[in-house]
């Protein structure tokens, strides 16, 4: 079977004022059609690069994506983004929202009763037809980014493109979102690309986990297969070895493999490459001050979301 | 009073504790409210008349005394007695025409009715009304190339930075100096025998138009380049066309700083307009003022003074007006407006 997406070769390269800076070399990476793949990696390793070349918002420098045999070169909504902080227009209320997106997608396909159905039904799958008239603002952070999911899985996408979209959540929201995804999953077995700093979600909710080696010049590390059964249930897999076997080894690569540290960090290969010392020296600075809020946000969440579960 | 009409009237922010402490809630606190939100700008008011009387005592001008309080309440009074009496007039002569014309129509059914127009001079509320009319209409005028122009260079950096030093020139010249080219080219171009309105209004709103044009092209440039990256990048996947993108995401979000800008426009539209209006002899509050400064009797100070706090006091309003525009139009009904 052909891969449903595929991107080769893809490299990108940035022109800063400090001069060009090399981002991505050598992705390459086949996704099948209903799987679903996480990103992870450390920040600023170019995770939410490839994702943007995938959408079509970044034009890679070297190589190319392919989707269902046709090259992408500009973003259109069958490849839908869900953004982080979930982008819904303030001034439309959820339903609004997912309308602007339906009546681009469905104009002269779908009648206005077949469309107003249409809304509410993906409204319905996240859950938000109980506020659908309200707008951005009026409603919580994780109800935002039900209605952001809505908005992209109503255009019907080949590929949903997911951009850390419970990063900004609380633990307990984030994992009512991840059981609402699995679920939504179940039902329409979409292509998903996710971009996720939380080992836990990955393991969870993917197919393959590709883990991204640390920029510049940041490619793909390892690609793990997760092969549990689904459905999947987080109570059940936290005493499952085969779960915990697969955490550590995402652990492992970030924390041992892909190890960011501010004194003398062991060399990968691809640091040496980067064209300007400087800005290598900027990025080692910020990745001081990144690090041990990174590993404490790794291990972090887990916990507090055990005892989230265990108090609710 | 209604619950509903309390309810309406609570809010407007001063009106509340008025209310709340006529229906006897915590009465003493609602008091101090009320005492700090009316009675301290009152005292302010009567501190500034305090002042103002005292320095015009001090004043001797080849009209007399400067105009103290006093005096402009008196000329204020009498500016609105002439009015009162030359509407009176006007009256009086229509009737006239009406009761001649019935006579003659009743001797000669063929007569055709002619009506004459009462030709008297226009008084200080009409000249306010010409004022107000020759201000919006140059306003919008300038809005409406204004708004447009402002999304145009607001969407490309490049239109941006080629119209940039155009603005940047022609914002800070005054009135006076477009006056007289406006004047030339208005007399050459604006040629009717019959013009359906003066040449100094149509050289007052210009000259007007060409001042209140830039803080609202500015302004809503700037709001436009400065929507974020994300909603960007929906408008892209989404593939919208350039029209759909303006008016769903562009103009939704513009608006705050595009108001900003409008009501720019407007505070300096209303100061432009009475320099052209006294130049342009347009029959508006400038030609007012500058008529009463040519005659030059002993009211004179008095009546322009008038006109001064006139002036202010619907520059004000006019501004009010725009806020509450921005208000029923804005969808971000949260944002401090002040």
């Amino acid at each position: 079977m052909n891969p449903l997406l595929e991107l080769t070769q893809v490299g990108i390269e940035f022109n800063t004022a400090k001069g060009s800076f090399r981002a991505l070399q050598n992705v390459d990476l086949k996704i099948h059609k209903g799987e679903y793949i996480s990103l992870i990696g450390h920040s600023g390793c170019g995770k939410s690069t490839v994702l943007n070349i995938v959408a079509g918002l970044l034009q890679a420098t070297e190589g190319g994506v392919v989707l269902n045999g046709k090259e992408v070169n500009e973003p259109g909504p069958e490849r839908a983004v869900v953004f982080q902080n979930h982008s819904l227009l303030p001034w439309l209320s959820a339903y609004e929202n997912v309308e602007l997106a339906v009546k681009q997608v469905f104009r002269g396909k779908k009648s206005k009763a077949e469309m107003k159905a249409w809304i509410e039904h993906n409204l319905e799958l996240v859950h938000m037809t109980h506020a659908m008239h309200k707008r951005p603002d009026e409603i919580s952070g994780g109800m935002k980014q039900r209605v952001g999911i809505a908005r992209a899985l109503a255009m019907e996408p080949q590929v949903l493109l997911m951009d850390e979209p419970f990063g900004a959540l609380d633990a307990l929201t984030r994992a009512h979102l991840q059981d609402s995804l699995m679920d939504i999953q179940k039902e329409l077995n979409n292509t998903v690309i996710m971009i996720t700093h939380d080992v836990d979600e990955a393991v969870l909710l993917s197919d393959r986990i590709v883990m991204m080696t640390n920029g510049p010049a940041a490619t793909i590390g390892e690609i793990l297969d997760i092969e549990l059964e689904r459905p999947r249930n987080r109570l059940q897999l936290a005493d499952d070895p085969r779960y915990n076997h697969y955490r550590h080894q995402v652990l492992s690569f970030l924390y041992e493999k892909q190890r960011k540290t501010d004194d003398n960090p062991p060399a990968t290969q691809t640091r040496d490459q980067a064209p300007d010392s400087t800005i290598i020296k900027e990025r080692h600075d910020t990745r001081a001050i990144n690090t041990p809020a990174r590993q404490a946000d790794a291990r972090g969440p887990e916990q507090e979301k055990l005892n989230a579960l265990k108090t609710a | 009073m209604s619950i509903a009409l309390t309810q309406k009237l609570s809010k407007i922010s001063w009106l509340e504790p008025v209310i709340k402490a006529a229906q006897g809630e915590n009465r003493s606190q609602n008091l101090s409210i009320i005492i700090k939100a009316v009675g301290i700008p009152l005292a302010g008011i009567m501190m500034f008349l305090m002042i103002w009387h005292a320095a015009a005592s001090g004043i001797d001008t080849s009209l007399g005394k400067f105009p103290g309080p006093a005096d402009v309440l008196l000329q204020s009074k009498t500016l609105i007695s002439e009015h009162i009496s030359e509407r009176d007039k006007a009256a009086a002569f229509y009737q006239r025409q009406n009761e001649r014309n019935a006579d003659r129509l009743a001797k000669d059914p063929d007569y055709k009715v002619k009506i004459r127009a009462y030709t008297g001079k226009p008084t200080y509320v009409d000249q306010i009304f010409t004022s107000l009319i020759t201000v919006l209409s140059g306003f919008l005028l300038a809005s409406l190339i204004a708004i447009p122009l402002g999304i145009v260079i607001g969407l490309s950096a490049n239109l941006y930075a080629a119209f940039n030093p155009v603005i940047q020139i022609f914002k800070p010249v005054s009135p006076l100096a477009w006056l007289p080219l406006v004047t030339m080219v208005v007399s050459a171009l604006y040629v009717s025998d019959n013009p359906v309105v003066p040449k100094s209004f149509i050289t007052s709103m210009i000259t007007v138009m060409l001042c209140c044009l830039w803080p609202t092209v500015i302004n809503t440039a700037v709001g436009v380049a400065s929507i974020s990256q994300d909603l960007k990048n929906v408008s892209q996947v989404l593939r919208l066309s350039w029209l759909t993108h303006v008016r769903k995401i562009v103009l939704p979000a513009a608006i705050p700083m595009m108001f900003t800008g409008l009501r720019l426009s407007l505070s300096i539209a209303w100061m432009v307009l009475i320099a052209a209006e006294m130049l342009a002899q347009n029959p508006g509050l400038g030609k007012f003022v500058w008529d009463e400064f040519q005659n030059g009797s002993s009211n004179s100070l008095g009546r322009i003074m008038v006109a001064v706090i006139t002036i202010g006091l619907i520059g004000f309003a006019l501004d009010r007006m725009m806020l509450l525009l921005q208000r029923i139009v804005s969808w971000d009904k949260s944002a401090t407006l002040r």
